[in-house]
């Protein structure tokens, strides 16, 4: 009777039999036993451990009952004593021999019951995040990998005999086991649903210090695989350590390290528990009024130069409501501190880095809109939306090939008349040569760049000033063709109306880029 | 609207500092002007005062190649970092430049950095270096070290020092 439930409760075969006392014997914690099994039922592994200790046990006497009608080759009275040796309690070992599992070091024992599952669920809480799912991720020790890898060896032979067709591969792995045996619980504490898939990240991850050196010997098996990096503190990552055990021979490994592994001192320790939202972005197009406010803060030598910037002004707000850790502003193209950007404004967007909260409706962006606007009359944001990171890439799409119009007021040395002006509008695509202007050259690369003014235009004000209309291409640097940097822009505009020339002010008039898309008030 | 021309302030006023080295290497008059933009960047040009612009005179060639192993015109930079560029000391010739009476005149650095460009305009128009001195008629574009952007102007004259020179210089009459 007893046997039929085991069968269905742990899904073990007859043929499981010798690996789960072979397993037991080295002292395997019950849920690695299910693991080297292929048990790939994930209610099994959330039962309590005593439940699953007391039915693999019950599972390997059941084998000597006298009903048993199943054919082995070996005797009953050996089997008996198989069990005696090592199905019993640790006190009555060796007094050194601690409970604790060789393979898994302990992750499958003491942390997948609800105390771990509380404690995980509790530093989550802590950080008030608001979300209806998430993921679990676990970092293991690389060891692990190593003492994995001889438990395999020890019951390769007997996994294989169950069914040839199963490989290493085919035994569940500590993760997954892990993930089987505690999520419900951490999802159930958070009232979240735990999913593959979850923008909202929950890692837990064990170390071993004990045992680290587990994993010194694969370095002189296979010196290739242990680089150092430059980020990472200790060569023996488990990426490399897997590598270094996929190139070893069995015997190789027997030669160095013991199979079965031996059993430790102590247990896994857990790291804190961390969470990581993934980044929420946020699109729009500003507008910007002020000749002193630059669109990223402007720092020389450390210290800072002007108070503000677009970027800020815009953050901030959104900060505070997606309560996120920081933000990265971009923006298609950008204008100079003195520089204002009138008409539809610059096509921006914002990443906010590990937000809180991640959920708006449009009525809670509209708001947040007004936020900003009322906040500074140096900016204004419209079409603030929330989009996906893919997205943010259309900003960028072509931003060579598109148009800018500006509007310039324009001084001369010369005094001019209204006619004297209207050769301008006559002049169409203008191919013009820049070097990299001398006032960016200390931070961008020296070259030559063929640039259009596709149009012109001026409007006459007096003897030594005119307002000019330009559309160019984007990319183009207007200060520089006006006055002509040092004649490193060829032509310019000193150079088109024969007289010395400089640029006063300067305004953006459009940004000819149709993203993100508007939304209607 | 006349005194609007003298009240604009051009861009090398904006952005630049005007430094000087006169007399250089003992050459009487051979005066030079560094200008330096806010973001480091320095532009070598002739100062008003030096010999080649005085008395009309006329330029009969500049050359580049400073010797037989070395062309200003060769230097390359690429990347942000301007990988490749020649590096020049205070006295590292730029060119040497040859006026119709024969007179040879060497210009120099003036600071310690990585050339990024010499003006390969005025080769062809000459005319560019009398008429423009200060802005088409430049040089040489030098990148100073970020750790030296300040002390390569200690040992230069601000335009006041330099002012200050060409009065005791007129006073003592000697002519260029
Ligand atoms: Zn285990």
């Amino acid at each position: 009777m007893l046997y039929v439930i085991l069968l269905s409760m742990l899904s073990l075969k007859e043929k499981d039999r010798p690996v789960v006392r072979k397993l037991l014997c080295a002292g395997c914690c019950v849920r690695c036993v299910l693991r080297f099994c292929c048990v790939g039922i994930s209610s099994a592994y959330r039962r309590s451990y005593q439940d699953i200790h007391k039915e693999l046990l019950a599972f390997v006497i059941e084998e000597n009952s006298p009903s048993d009608d199943v054919k082995t080759d070996e005797p009953p009275n050996k089997r008996i004593r198989v069990e005696e040796d090592c199905v019993t309690p640790a006190e009555t070992e060796t007094e050194t021999d601690s409970d604790i599992c060789p393979v898994c070091l302990g992750v499958l024992q003491d942390f997948c019951d609800s105390t771990f599952a509380k404690q995980v669920s509790d530093a989550v809480k802590k950080q008030q995040y608001e979300f209806d799912s998430l993921v679990l991720t676990v970092s293991l020790p690389a060891q692990l990998s190593v003492r994995e890898h001889s438990c395999w060896l020890h019951v390769k032979k007997e996994v294989r005999e169950k069914s040839m067709c199963l490989g290493k591969d085919d035994v569940i792995q500590v993760k997954d086991a892990f993930k089987w045996a505690v999520q419900g619980k951490i999802g159930q504490e958070l009232g979240a649903a735990v999913l593959a898939n979850s923008p909202c990240e929950v890692s837990v991850g064990f170390v071993h210090p004990e045992t680290e050196e587990d994993c010194h010997f694969l370095a002189n098996t296979c010196p290739g695989c242990f680089k150092p990096t430059k980020n990472k503190a200790s060569i023996f990552t488990r990426m490399a350590v897997v590598k270094a055990l996929e190139k070893i021979s069995d015997e190789k490994f027997s030669k160095h390290y013991p199979c079965p592994p031996k059993k430790p001192n102590t247990g896994c320790t857990a790291l804190d528990t961390t969470c990581l939202h993934t980044s929420v972005f946020i699109a729009g197009r500003y507008n910007k009024f002020s000749r002193e406010l630059p669109q990223t803060p402007w720092v020389i030598d450390g210290e800072r130069r002007m108070d503000g910037s677009v970027e800020e002004l815009i953050a901030a707000p959104l900060l505070s409501s997606f309560r996120a850790d920081g933000f990265n502003f971009s923006s298609s193209g950008r204008e100079d501190v003195d520089v204002r950007t009138l008409g539809n404004g610059r096509p921006f967007a914002l990443e906010l880095l590990n937000p809180h909260r991640s959920k708006f409706n449009r009525t809670e962006i509209k708001q947040l809109q007004e936020t900003i606007n009322q906040s500074s009359d140096k900016i204004s944001v419209r079409y603030l939306q929330i989009v996906t990171r893919e997205a943010t890439s259309r900003m960028k799409e072509g931003e060579e090939e598109k148009t800018k119009t500006y509007s310039a007021l324009i001084w001369t040395q010369k005094a001019i008349e209204d006619t004297d002006l209207e050769f301008l509008g006559n002049i169409k695509d203008l191919k013009i040569a820049q070097k990299t202007p001398l006032r960016v050259l200390h931070r961008r690369p020296l070259a030559v760049r063929q640039r259009l003014i596709h149009s012109m235009s001026a409007v006459y004000l007096d003897t030594h000033h005119f307002t000019l209309k330009l559309c160019t291409q984007a990319g183009t640097y207007i200060k520089e063709f006006v006055h002509g940097d040092f004649g490193r822009t060829k032509p310019n505009l000193c150079d088109l109306m024969k007289t010395e020339a400089d640029i006063l002010e300067l305004d953006v008039e459009s940004v000819d880029i149709d993203w993100p898309p508007a939304i209607p008030d | 609207m006349e005194d609007s021309e003298k009240k604009a302030p051009s861009v090398i006023d904006r952005y630049f500092t005007r430094w000087y080295r006169t007399d250089l290497k003992g050459k009487v008059c051979e005066d030079h002007c560094i200008l330096q933009h806010s973001n480091r960047i320095c532009v070598i040009t002739l100062a008003e005062s030096h010999p080649i612009l005085q008395n009309g005179r006329k330029i009969k060639n500049i050359n580049y190649q400073i010797s037989d192993g070395c062309s200003r015109l060769n230097n390359k930079v690429s990347g942000k970092s301007k990988r490749g560029g020649q590096f020049l000391t205070e006295f590292s010739p730029l060119c040497r430049i040859t006026c119709t009476d024969e007179q040879e005149y060497t210009i120099f650095s003036c600071i310690r950095g990585r050339l990024l460009e010499v003006n390969e305009a005025i080769l062809n128009k000459p005319d560019l270096l009398l008429e423009k001195p200060s802005t088409e008629g430049y040089v040489a574009v030098i990148l100073p070290k970020f750790e030296e952007s300040k002390s390569i102007t200690e040992g230069l004259l601000t335009r006041e020092q330099y002012e200050e020179v060409l009065m005791k210089r007129n006073q003592q009459e000697e002519p260029c």
